[in-house]
């Protein structure tokens, strides 16, 4: 009787609360369960998992809930649908451990370390035609994706408002966008293979060298041990665009493992959508294949991966009826080509101390060449660059795992070799070597202050013995708001002819005002950068809503300037004599309107201004007010059915055009640009786990810049000049593409 | 014959932990049952698991109530960490919380006590 009672008293408890169980597991990157894994909804613990990861919990109402486990990353996650069986896979906090998240929860996270950091999933770069790693960022307001230039037909990314050479862009830890690379490299990692991209603004840690100056991509690609069998994704736009990617892994045993990803794509037809004689987008192919093997071995705590990969990408463009076999550097018909062949190998090893799981060492080692043959019209341009990269790091703790630290020496060699013609012909050869050794202390109270101070000392050939420190610091003032703050110093060789090969798109003549500099007769640039943020979380009519503030400042001591202002015949590098600075600051605004719909905006000022010649101006072609905003939206999964909906507003004021004021009249330019605004969408209809299809549209409002090329009429003459691009070239585009996996 | 038994097993049970003492682990690994109730627990805990000299990690769990220790032996011992955390207002095995400490526990720690 009594047993009665008490059910019944239970049974009428759970009407009156409605209360719902949720069921679930959480695993680890490595697919095991974690145990004793905390799940919390308002501050106290409503569940734990045993030994196999596996929960139940019981709510009264839908809640978002922090899952906290030992060495790993807090994650959050909405528990809505008790009928769902909630797998949730944590990532490691260790660098070395860091392996995945897959998880269509939350795409874009803010990191709870010192540094300003983003972690984006794969889930949010499915939300863009995201073809390869350069249009990854359209939905991320961090960064700024520029349009694509009529040459390569690549997008450039800006952080801070500085260009991609500030940025140091690393693969796995291992600085891959570089030298050669640097302008188009983003455009030779697929998204596919992408499984997340950690996006650091300011300095950034000392640990991956020096160069890095007003932030750090680092993007992680999917590894062996977590991937599918099969995966197939095929994709195809009105812009003609063919693309194709496979991946197939295999575990070999319960300790190796091996994918092999391959990626085709090409572009077939001409495009002339403004009438103007020459392409809006080049002709081109790519085929790009990766080996990885993967060996982990848990109980005794190593872990191995060995990558080698090969890219062969093609790429014509120019006016319509240039034909590469008849009117190559001749002057008929104005055309260019780019080729590029690339090969990488990488190694990495690395052991986590079993009994002492603070305790651990990484080394890793990288070779790359890379081959480019271009040719702009009559201009050419050939660079051939082999690198060796070396980085051994030990991280463990003093005293306790309050204060850890991180230390350890590398090495970068880079073999360059540079053909240029324009105007007269030169090679332009140079070797440089840089061995150097860093520290980073870390400092976390446990609860509202933790602290990264790093110190590196290198010695390079070029750029000789020099010290580059850095500062993060993340503080608390109370719940909810965090407060960061960054400074440090990065020093970089500019590969001035490989960063701004667009420019041989045009007739001007490149000066190089050499000053006993040690690469091109110039100084290494050097500058500074400080930043600080705060975020505050807070709930709005119940929702979840973030606010985030942002303000940097890059203080350049030195700098490369590339002036396109003394004369529209010109173009003039120079080390800078004078000031040159980036202000940039960032207000976002992340808010959970109902279930399932979430909004991003923000809003984006930027005051770059470098002094050029004897005045100082603006940044050319850059927006001093940005606008943005994304809006996302799901519907409730049933049966693994459910579509997705993604739209992204940009809106860009007007931008300084450079100097066209000794062109004739029909080619001189205004002074700026008229403000425009572009929308791109998606729809996505997963049809199940292992299958869906997703049609597109980019620059829906059919924007266009109403005047791509000065000159276009006389291509060898001297006003010619396809470089000055501040908006789309082609008008409005769709595409389709459908996914399929076997698990 | 019992009590023979027990006393041979005390010797022992001396002699092992004696050899023990004589060499020293650095990284030694203990658990310690400790009470506490949610997050802000975890952090008082383990702050106060920190204060004691020789404390490489500390990680406690509400779950299992248990604090996941690896110390120095040559410089503490668990009874020591037991004390510490026994200050903060948490019971542990071998070390209870006075009732001053336990009561300026925050509303939300306030465990039950046996």
């Amino acid at each position: 009787m009594k047993y009665i009672l008490l059910t019944l008293c239970t049974l009428s408890m759970q009407v009156v609360f409605a209360q719902d169980t949720y069921r679930g597991k959480v695993l680890n990157t490595f697919n095991s369960p974690v145990e004793s894994a905390q799940i919390t909804v308002n501050d106290s613990i409503v569940a734990t998992t045993d030994a196999h990861g596996v929960f139940e919990l019981t709510l009264d109402e839908p809640s978002t809930a922090y899952i906290y486990a030992e060495g790993y990353q807090v994650y959050e996650t909405e528990f809505n649908d008790p009928l769902h069986y909630y797998f949730i896979t944590i990532q490691p906090e260790d660098d070395l451990n860091e392996l995945v998240i897959t998880t269509n929860k939350k795409n874009t996270q803010r990191g709870r370390g010192a540094t300003n950091m983003q972690v984006m999933n794969s889930g949010e770069l499915l939300k863009a035609a995201c073809c390869n790693l350069a249009e990854s960022f359209e939905t991320n307001p961090s960064i700024d994706v520029n349009f694509s230039d009529a040459i390569s037909g690549s997008k450039q990314i800006r952080m801070l408002g500085l260009t991609s050479p500030y940025i140091l862009i690393a693969e796995e830890n291992i600085p891959s966008v570089r030298g050669a690379s640097q302008a188009y490299g983003l455009s030779f990692t697929p998204g596919t293979w992408v499984e997340s991209i950690q996006v650091t603004k300011g300095a950034g840690s000392v640990v991956n060298g020096f160069e890095s100056i007003s932030g750090q991509i680092n993007t992680e690609l999917i590894k062996p041990s977590d991937d599918l069998p099969f995966f197939l994704n095929l994709y195809g736009s009105t812009d003609s665009r063919f693309e194709v990617n496979a991946h197939f892994s295999e575990k070999i045993s319960d300790k190796w493992s091996s994918s092999l990803f391959v990626h085709g794509n090409t572009r077939v037809k001409k495009n002339d959508m403004n009438h103007d004689g020459f392409l809006d987008n080049p002709l081109g192919s790519q085929i790009n294949v990766m080996n990885r093997w993967q060996y982990m071995n848990l109980e005794k705590g190593w872990i191995a991966f060995l990558t080698a990969r090969y890219m062969k990408d093609e790429k014509q463009t120019g006016a319509i009826d240039f034909d590469k076999d008849i009117h190559k550097l001749g002057t008929d018909k104005w055309g260019a080509e780019l080729n590029t062949d690339k090969f990488d190998v990488s190694a990495k090893i690395g052991y986590v101390f079993p009994n002492q799981p603070y305790k651990s060492f990484g080394w890793q080692n990288a070779f790359s060449y890379h081959a480019q043959n271009s040719y702009f019209g009559l201009n050419q341009f050939d660079i051939t660059q082999r690198s060796i990269y070396s980085n051994f790091l030990y991280s463990s703790i003093i005293n306790n795992t309050m204060h850890k630290f991180s230390t350890g020496a590398s090495f970068m060699y880079d073999d360059y070799s540079e053909f240029v013609a324009n105007y007269g012909a030169n090679h332009y050869d140079r070797t440089d070597t840089s061995y150097g050794a860093f520290m980073e202390y870390t400092y976390d109270n446990m609860d509202n202050l933790s602290m990264v101070l790093g110190l590196r000392a290198d010695n390079s050939n070029r750029l000789g013995a020099f010290v580059t420190p850095r500062m993060h610091l993340r503080y608390n003032p109370w719940e909810k708001t965090t407060l960061r703050m960054s400074a440090g110093r990065g020093k970089r060789l500019a590969n001035i002819f490989a960063e701004n090969q667009y420019l041989f798109a045009s007739s001007r003549r490149f000066n190089i005002q050499e000053d006993g500099g040690k690469a091109y007769g110039m100084n290494p640039e050097i500058a500074w950068n400080y930043g600080v943020s705060v975020s505050q979380d807070f709930r709005f009519l119940n929702k979840s809503a973030n606010i985030t503030l942002d303000f940097y400042r890059t203080d350049f001591q030195n700098q490369i300037v590339v002036d396109l202002d003394q004369s529209a015949r010109t173009v003039d590098f120079y080390n800078l004599d004078g000031k040159s600075y980036a202000n940039s600051f960032q207000a976002e605004l992340n808010y959970n309107i109902i279930k399932h719909l979430n909004l991003r905006t923000a809003y984006k000022y930027y005051d770059i201004q470098s002094t050029y010649g004897d005045k100082t101006l603006e940044r050319p072609l850059q927006a001093k007010h940005r606008l943005f905003a994304n809006m996302e939206y799901s519907t409730h999964e049933n049966n693994g059915r459910y579509w997705k909906f993604d739209a992204t507003w940009n809106w860009l004021g007007k931008q300084r055009l450079p100097y066209t004021g000794d062109n004739s009249s029909e080619n001189k330019l205004a002074d700026y640009t008229n403000p425009f605004s572009t929308i791109n969408a998606q729809i996505t209809k997963v049809f199940s786990d292992t299958f869906e299809i997703y049609v597109g549209g980019e620059n829906i409002a059919n924007y266009r810049q109403n005047r791509v090329i000065l000159g276009a009429d006389d291509p060898f003459g001297n006003e010619f000049d396809s470089t000055i691009v501040y908006g789309p070239i082609f008008g409005q585009m769709y595409y389709a593409g459908l996914r399929f996996k076997i698990k | 014959m019992k009590k023979y038994v027990i006393m041979i097993l005390a010797v022992l049970g001396v002699a092992f932990s004696s050899q023990a003492q004589e060499k020293k682990n650095k990284n030694a690994k203990a658990d310690v049952e400790v009470k506490g109730n949610c997050d802000m627990c975890k952090k008082r805990i383990e702050k106060a698991a920190f204060r004691v000299k020789g404390v490489k990690s500390a990680n406690w769990h509400a779950e299992d109530q248990t604090l996941h220790l690896i110390l120095d032996e040559n410089k503490t011992d668990v009874l020591k960490v037991q004390k510490a955390v026994a200050e903060a207002g948490h019971d542990t095995k071998e070390v209870k919380a006075s009732q001053d400490d336990y009561e300026g526990l925050h509303f939300c720690c306030k465990y039950n006590r046996e």
